[in-house]
């Protein structure tokens, strides 16, 4: 078989791959960008109205809050996620007996679905029945029992915190997998050396693992710059739309209000960011190069 | 958890302190970590097995006085009844492994095995929806589906699953078939294997590790996904269960049934909990490798 063909027999393998991202990813994305331009309306209706829907996305303030608010969200649980997952993946690789065990069992919620563990701890936050607060009156550490979802700082705290257990994880178990990849050999000198146990992790473990610590924090960063679920189940965006993140509020706009011209204007802006980000997770996982 | 013992065989730790003395604080922190990660999960399910009316009780118990199945026979009668729900979230699940590996396979041994012009980019596309926020695409992708009759339909919402699962799978499954020996394929080559008997008889059983790891993946993202399957099933008895678990909380009269909640976030976490437990080697083994690096 000559080599011209064989590539075309290649191609030919990769057709309805090809055709399916053509026709569900591509081609609505171009109209996307092009119901962006319209004031279409999910109940009907749609004409051409240029980048006006850019400029009320500009001018609409709860827009900008729900933006600002997801970048508050991501800038809050990102650092978190990481620094915890990091001592997480150094705990249980430094623990001899409960050390495995404890890996698997932090890992575990990342397999369940975000919905379920947000009802989970939607009921756990309740001021009456959760039991957040029974614990917390137990320990003496509260007296009377917080109503967490009626300020907005307080619905952030809870959902950050079950977003915590949901996907600690996560980070923990490719920082592990970065840190065994760390040569004996390296380990071995810095002991001859006489480092201590925190000089060594910072001078060995935290530059050697640096690219793996790099994509994780893009990865969870995209992924709160995402986040939907969590806030539509646990403070349906309130009080007074306060946690209303970007997804939400062209979830809402899309498919609440039916204004999906102006849904789509506000997506391409998220997709925007998101782009910026991705493409940089991209580069940094170029194929041949390994963390 | 013994799948996490062997992710890099024979490399001591750097982690590893030297001070044998660390040893008992290191067992007792992790004993914390656990109960801490273990609460949630032993409450939800205590609550799920107590009695409706213990379930909402204030202040709250943490251990059920007696044991009912109340709570999960609400849930099983809810509305068009759980079997239903769960048929449409399995089937929604099937269709999406259907279509990630249907389309993922052949797509990844072209690039893997074939001088495909213009590989890269062709691959770039194929991971196109990396970059494209799927959450972005739904309005689109929902108007599609309404023209085309797919709204409300298994096959609507396995398309968008898809759309979120097919990059990883390419990736992964093109990986594994570049790493399939070449002495496999002249082997093949020299039994008279055309290239689909190639990729059948050769390259699918070296790839199964890689096959697993991707049904597993499409499986746990489609059985979880929750906004797309908000969006498209609108109607009461095309529900998933992450959105049967909505309308479980709304309840009847705006009271929230708590014991029931808790019992259908027990039925939605049991598969995801069943495939990580049995399958732990391959799911780790894919999320590593396909996740990230």
């Amino acid at each position: 078989m000559n080599r011209t063909r064989s590539g075309y027999v290649g191609l030919l393998y990769a057709t309805p791959a090809l055709l399916f991202v053509a026709a569900f990813v591509l081609y609505p994305l171009l109209q996307l960008f092009l119901t962006s331009l319209t004031n279409s309306s999910l109940l009907g209706g749609s004409e051409y109205i240029g980048w006006r829907n850019y400029l009320r996305a500009y001018r609409d303030a709860t827009f900008w809050r729900a933006l600002i608010f997801t970048c508050k969200y991501t800038l809050i649980i990102t650092p978190i996620l990481m620094i915890l997952g990091y001592l997480a993946a150094l705990l249980t690789l430094s623990a001899k007996r409960f050390g495995k065990f404890t890996r698997g069992v932090v890992f575990l919620p990342v397999v369940i679905g975000l919905g379920s563990s947000s009802f989970l701890w939607f009921w756990l936050f309740d001021e009456q029945v959760g039991l957040v607060n029974k614990l917390l009156k137990d320990l003496h550490v509260i007296a009377q029992p917080i109503v967490w979802f009626v300020d907005a700082d307080l619905g952030l705290a809870a959902v950050t915190a079950s977003i915590v257990w949901k996907v600690v994880g996560f980070g923990m178990i490719l920082f592990v997998a970065a840190l065994q990849a760390i040569g004996d050999d390296v380990n071995e000198a810095a002991l001859i050396d006489g480092a201590s146990y925190w000089r060594r992790i910072a001078h060995i473990a935290l530059p050697l693992t640096w690219r793996t610590i790099l994509l994780t924090t893009l990865v969870s960063a995209i992924g709160s710059m995402l986040a939907f679920d969590q806030f539509y189940i646990m403070t349906a965006g309130g009080p007074e739309s306060q946690t209303f993140t970007s997804v939400y509020w062209i979830y809402q706009n899309s498919f609440i209000y039916f204004k999906q011209g102006y849904g789509a204007a506000l997506s391409v802006i998220l997709m925007a960011i998101i782009l910026t980000g991705s493409a940089l997770q991209l580069f940094l996982m170029r194929r041949g190069q390994r963390a | 958890m013994s799948a996490f013992a062997d992710l890099a065989p024979g490399a001591k730790a750097i982690a590893a302190p030297r001070t044998a003395s660390a040893s008992p604080l290191l067992g007792a922190l992790c004993v914390g970590v656990v109960a801490i990660m273990l609460f949630p999960l032993l409450m939800c399910f205590s609550a799920s097995i107590k009695t409706a009316q213990e379930a909402s009780a204030v202040p709250p118990h943490y251990w059920p006085s007696a044991l009912s199945v109340e709570n999960y026979l609400k849930v099983f009668h809810y509305q068009a009844s759980l079997p239903v729900y769960l048929a449409n979230s399995f089937a929604v699940a099937a269709l999406t492994i259907l279509l990630c590996l249907g389309l993922g396979t052949p797509a990844a041994y072209g690039l893997a095995r074939f001088p495909v012009p213009a590989k890269e980019f062709v691959f770039l596309v194929l991971l196109s929806s990396l970059m494209v926020p799927y959450q972005a695409l739904l309005t689109p992708l929902y108007i599609m589906a309404a023209s085309l009759g797919l709204a409300n339909t298994y096959l609507g919402l396995a398309i968008v699953h898809t759309v979120v699962q097919l990059p990883f799978s390419v990736y992964l499954l093109r990986n594994s078939f570049e790493e399939t020996p070449r002495e496999l394929e002249e082997a093949g080559i020299v039994d008279g294997c055309n290239s689909l008997q190639l990729l059948r008889w050769i390259f699918l059983p070296a790839a199964a590790p890689a096959l697993i790891t991707v049904t597993l993946f499409a499986f746990i993202a489609s059985w979880n996904e929750f906004i797309a399957a908000l969006i498209f099933m609108n109607k009461e008895t095309a529900f998933t269960i992450p959105i049967m678990l909505v309308g479980v909380r709304q309840g009847h009269f705006g009271a929230i049934d708590w014991g029931a909640l808790q019992a259908g976030v027990v039925v939605s976490i049991f598969p995801c909990l069943a495939i990580y437990l049995l399958l732990q080697r391959h799911y780790v083994s894919g999320f590593l490798s396909g996740a990230i690096k």
